[in-house]
């Protein structure tokens, strides 16, 4: 390593650019989702667009100070911070602070802190120091069960806060188990279980069943020379029934009142814009009215006037939608996907499979909340708060996305030295 | 590079292809639906409407008639409201908590979000005492609007009232009413609702997510103000009115008074009637239903719904159609023996043996013998088949109104009944019949049907000598003072003007010779010409019916008066008529004071309430059984 090489030697610049765009596209729709027309004010510290702008000067700062690190840190240091992270996260369940029915916040100062933010790192983190050990093989079941193991404890703990959000955000991972080697049939499992819990909660059980067989039937009628196909076809119509059972089971026995009406209202069984479609109801009116080039800056009346809950947070999309239009959301969107196809073309150039591992860690959490995030605020999925990188408001999120970022930024910038 | 490198095509693809997904939704939502862009305009617009004043009716000195008063109704935004003291709120207007609760949960399940009507029509005593007590209870606030008020309580059959659109009027009215909203419902109210409503504004407020008001949808662009409706200069004269409706009382019938020379109607008089302020406020459901179910019937106008056998006033019109028609003239005689004999047996009774009796004294005396015959010439003797003598005596009688509605400017006229040929062809199943088949419509009785309004309209064609125009109640409308075309036109009865001479000079004479019918009812200093008349009434005491104008020169009032069950012509129909004749040219009052109480106290309702009311349309015995039975016709009416 050559102390002479400049802070920014090697540093990916398109991605640095992509993220401070999406800070300032942030800070300019938080300002305009709190915009009070009668109190028109100029910058104020006390707003949440004032704040905002402390968070994005101070998670640059941050950003650039993980820069000057040695990046051989993170692989060292990564079982401490996911320790530390754990403490935390056992923390907030003792002396947190309950808002909105989420004991997710340790209060410091005017600040809160949100652990469940930082632990998507440092499993990250972990999990790619874990899996680049040269005597692993990701096929091995002791291998799954060991990473599992690393994914599920911060996921247990985040769910006990209960931020089902968060704990969710953990399941993308298993994009980098995947890319790793895990068994494409994973992906396929985890599709499939995704339509069959739609169809399942839409529909008589009983008749997605008589689906399944029937589409299994044919396929296995079509190959049956093909053993390989017929036992695959077993399998998976064994696993839709147990899968089938289970949903209905849990859909009706376990899930919370309001954890089944937010998926009723997605999937259109309840019609209620009034009561507990609310905000999805309220989200889709603000995007939809945005048109093809939107109301202008400052100028939608729905997020302006507060019929948007949680708009500068969960919900900031809102006001991109109505205010830039399709065209506004156009450019947003594809800043993002830029971004994470960048993150994974910079993940595949790593020679180190620790950095391509956590390459892959990085895209897939912002992807999951990329999705996830829009996905809601437009009624394609339920509504599940987590905030959308970047651009919501708050400060534990801007940072841990930004430090998520800039590690790997960090470690990019180090390729060529670690072979 | 590992084996699995493949995989990052994957990864991406799934990427790419999720984007994509999320992409054609905003496409789809954004930009294909429309259904968001009006739920926007849903969530943040209220269209406010500003209501305008309704027309005032004034009468034809420009006094009002009808005007407009505020009123205050309570609105609630049922979201806004707090904990409060129910109670304290139940007293001041003046409702139980059952009361409160049962509107309360009305309004909360029409929206929980917009103001909604809590309470009409608060008093001023309480909308004052509520308003300085309103910040104790978020959530409600007061509107106001305008009622109608009457200040002088008359004319409530011709003015009408107004009340809420029903369901099927808000859909008829191209997005015109909105519920709630008040529209006319009788009278000129609802003839001349879409000149009296005035044009509604429209307020587009923004509001925020809890309903609070953000200031005007693009600074009032598209605000529109409203249009006061536009004021009526009636026909009416206000004092003539009020003194009709005064003579009325504790009478049922009608009084009808028109301009000759315009055809404006100066009088509009229905018995009993009712104060049109009942049909305002509160009370109006409980006052309406009161009305409704009145055995005396308030709500019918009879002016224009009720018919009667319009009896020896129709003489008049027989006179002039057989002149007209050149089968008599003044100088035709008849005998009177003390009736007209008819048919085989036919026997129509005179009031006196009247011996010979020209046209003249035909009108004075009233002689049904002298009518017998010239009805026989009419449909007998024109050289022509009886039946198609009656169809020419038909369309003759026609021409004055009778029979078809006179289309006053008042929803609900009735056309009266004047008979058809195919009507006694079908009953006498030929149509070989005669002037003795129907000889009761040669004095008025019988099959016919006039409404009061009709009578009226005959005298002014008489005082105009041949012609009228069409009977109405507005004469101006707003500042132009504009006048409907059809109220210019002239229509003629089909008499030439010589023929009325003769007719005339017997109805002055009815009135100011003292062998007249109605010499009672002289006026000092004016000549009016008049015919007594006398519905037969099968239930009780006759109906007394009076018809005039005055002055015989250059008329100025035609009149009819119609006293359910007051006896003879003479008796109270023609002195009301004469006293309001003598109001109206000379606004002053001859008669005593005595007199003139005596009409004004007179109580001829007939009976208890729990007697049948007397039917509008007096049929009298048909031809039919008076052939049957061997005596004489007495029964067929009542001369004078």
């Amino acid at each position: 390593m050559n102390n002479q090489r400049s802070l920014f030697f090697n540093v990916d610049w398109f991605i640095i650019i992509t993220y401070i765009i999406l800070c300032i596209i942030g800070w300019f729709n938080i300002h305009a989702a709190v915009y009070d027309p009668e109190n028109p004010s100029i910058v104020d510290l006390d707003t949440n667009y004032g704040k905002q702008l402390i968070f994005i000067v101070s998670a640059v700062i941050i950003g650039f100070a993980i820069l000057l690190l040695d990046g051989k840190f993170f692989t060292a240091f990564s079982p401490v911070f996911y320790g530390i992270t754990l403490v935390l996260l056992i923390l907030v369940l003792i002396i947190g602070r309950n808002v909105g029915g989420n004991q997710a916040w340790i209060p410091i100062g005017n600040f809160r802190l949100q652990p469940s933010e930082f632990a998507k790192f440092a499993t990250c983190l972990l999990l790619a120091r874990y899996l680049s050990s040269s005597t692993i093989k990701v096929q091995d079941l002791r291998t799954q069960m060991v990473a599992a193991f690393i994914i599920v404890i911060p996921t247990a703990l985040i769910l006990l806060q209960p931020d089902a959000g968060s704990a969710l955000t953990f399941s993308s991972l298993i994009f980098v188990l995947y890319r790793e080697g895990l068994s494409g049939y994973f992906l396929i499992i985890e599709g499939l279980s995704i339509v069959l819990f739609i169809l399942t909660v839409l529909y008589n059980k009983f008749y997605v069943l008589a689906g399944v067989i029937l589409l299994a039937g044919s396929l296995i009628y079509l190959f049956r020379r093909n053993k390989k196909v017929i036992t695959v076809m077993g399998f998976g119509v064994l696993f839709s029934i147990v899968f089938i059972f289970s949903v209905d089971f849990a859909y009706n026995s376990i899930l919370k009142p309001h954890q089944k009406n937010r998926i009723d209202v997605i999937l259109g069984k309840i019609n209620d814009p009034r009561g507990i479609g609310y905000n999805l109801n309220q989200s889709k009116i603000a995007i939809g009215s945005g048109g093809m080039w939107g109301k202008g800056y400052l100028q939608g009346t729905q997020t302006k006037y507060n019929f948007v809950p949680e708009q500068s947070t969960d919900f900031i999309f809102c006001t991109v939608g109505e205010e830039w239009g399709f065209a506004g959301c156009f450019v947003v969107i594809g800043l993002y996907l830029f971004l994470i196809l960048r993150v994974v073309t910079i993940a595949e150039r790593q020679r180190s499979p620790f950095s391509r591992i956590y390459g892959y860690g990085v895209a897939s959490i912002l992807f999951f909340h990329f999705f996830i995030n829009i996905g809601m605020t437009i009624g394609l999925i339920p509504v599940i708060g987590i905030p959308l990188p970047f651009l919501s408001y708050g400060g534990s999120s801007l940072w841990s996305f930004t430090i998520l970022l800039f590690i790997l930024l960090k470690l990019d910038s180090n390729r060529m030295g670690i072979i | 590079m590992n084996s699995f490198f493949a995989r990052k095509f994957v990864v991406q693809g799934i990427f790419i292809v999720i984007t994509i997904i999320l992409l054609l939704r905003l496409f789809y939502i954004q930009v294909i639906s429309d259904e968001y862009i009006l739920s926007a305009e849903n969530n943040v617009l209220r269209r406010l409407a500003v209501y305008p004043a309704r027309g005032v009716i004034l009468d034809r000195k420009e006094k009002i008639l009808v005007q407009n008063e505020p009123v205050y109704d309570l609105m609630v935004i049922p979201r806004e409201v707090k904990d409060f003291d129910t109670l304290k709120f139940c007293s001041l207007i003046g409702i139980d908590k059952e009361g409160f609760d049962k509107r309360f949960k009305k309004v909360r399940s029409y929206s929980p979000y917009k103001a909604s009507i809590f309470e009409k029509q608060l008093s001023v005593q309480v909308y004052a005492s509520f308003q300085e007590q309103l910040s104790d209870f978020s959530g409600f606030f007061v509107q106001n609007r305008t009622v109608r008020r009457y200040p002088d309580s008359i004319g409530a059959h011709f003015l009408g009232y107004i009340g809420e659109v029903n369901q099927k009027v808000i859909e008829n009215s191209n997005g015109f009413y909105n519920q709630g909203d008040y529209h006319g419902i009788t009278g000129v109210e609802k003839s001349y609702e879409e000149l009296l409503r005035g044009q509604r504004g429209v307020q587009n407020l923004m509001v925020d997510a809890l309903n609070r008001p953000k200031g005007h949808y693009a600074d009032g662009k598209y605000d529109t103000l409203a249009v006061s409706g536009e004021h009526m200069i009636s026909s009416l004269d206000k004092e003539l009115q009020q003194m009709g409706e005064q003579l009325m009382k504790n009478k049922i019938g009608s009084i009808v008074a028109i301009e000759p020379a315009t055809g404006e109607i100066l009088s509009f008089v229905s018995s009993p009637g009712y104060d049109p302020n009942l049909m305002v406020g509160r009370q109006r459901g409980n006052n309406y239903m009161a009305l409704l179910n009145d055995t005396y019937k308030p709500m019918f106008v009879r002016p224009i719904q009720a018919e009667y056998p319009p009896g020896s006033i129709f003489k008049v019109v027989n006179a002039l159609v057989a002149q007209q028609f050149g089968l008599i003239n003044e100088k035709t005689f008849f005998f009177c023996p003390g009736g007209y004999r008819y048919g085989r047996r036919g026997w129509m009774k005179c009031t006196h043996v009247h011996g010979s009796v020209d046209l003249q004294a035909s009108i004075k005396e009233s002689c049904n013998t002298y009518y017998g015959y010239t009805y026989s010439r009419m449909i007998d003797h024109s050289g022509i088949r009886p039946v198609n003598a009656y169809k020419r005596w038909h369309s003759a009688v026609s021409a004055f109104g009778i029979g078809s509605p006179l289309g006053i400017d008042l929803p609900g006229e009735r056309k009266g009944l004047l008979p058809t040929h195919e009507l006694y062809t079908k009953r006498f199943k030929s149509d070989r019949w005669g002037s003795s088949y129907t000889i009761s419509l040669s004095i008025g009785q019988g099959e016919l049907g006039i409404t009061p309004l009709q009578m009226a309209n005959v005298m002014a064609i008489v005082a105009n000598r041949g012609f009228f125009y069409k009977p109405h109640l507005i004469k101006a409308i707003g500042d132009q003072k504009v006048i409907k075309d059809e109220y210019t036109i002239k229509n003629s009865a089909g008499i030439d003007e010589k023929y009325f001479d003769v007719v005339i000079e017997g109805m002055s004479g009815v009135v100011n010779q003292p062998s007249g019918t109605a010499w009672y009812s002289k006026i000092p200093n004016i000549e009016m010409c008049g015919k007594t008349g006398t519905v037969q009434n099968p239930h009780g005491e006759d109906h007394s019916v009076f018809v005039a104008f005055a002055p015989r020169v250059n008329p100025k009032i035609a009149i009819a008066v119609v006293v359910e069950n007051g006896g003879f012509g003479g008796t109270w129909a023609a002195p009301i008529a004469s006293a309001l004749v003598e109001k109206y040219l000379t606004n002053s009052i001859s008669r005593p004071k005595i007199y003139m109480d005596r009409l004004f106290e007179a109580n001829l309702m007939p009976g208890g309430p729990a007697k049948p009311k007397t039917p509008k349309k007096v049929k009298s015995d048909s031809i039919k059984v008076t052939e049957r039975s061997k005596k004489p016709v007495s029964t067929i009416s009542k001369n004078e």
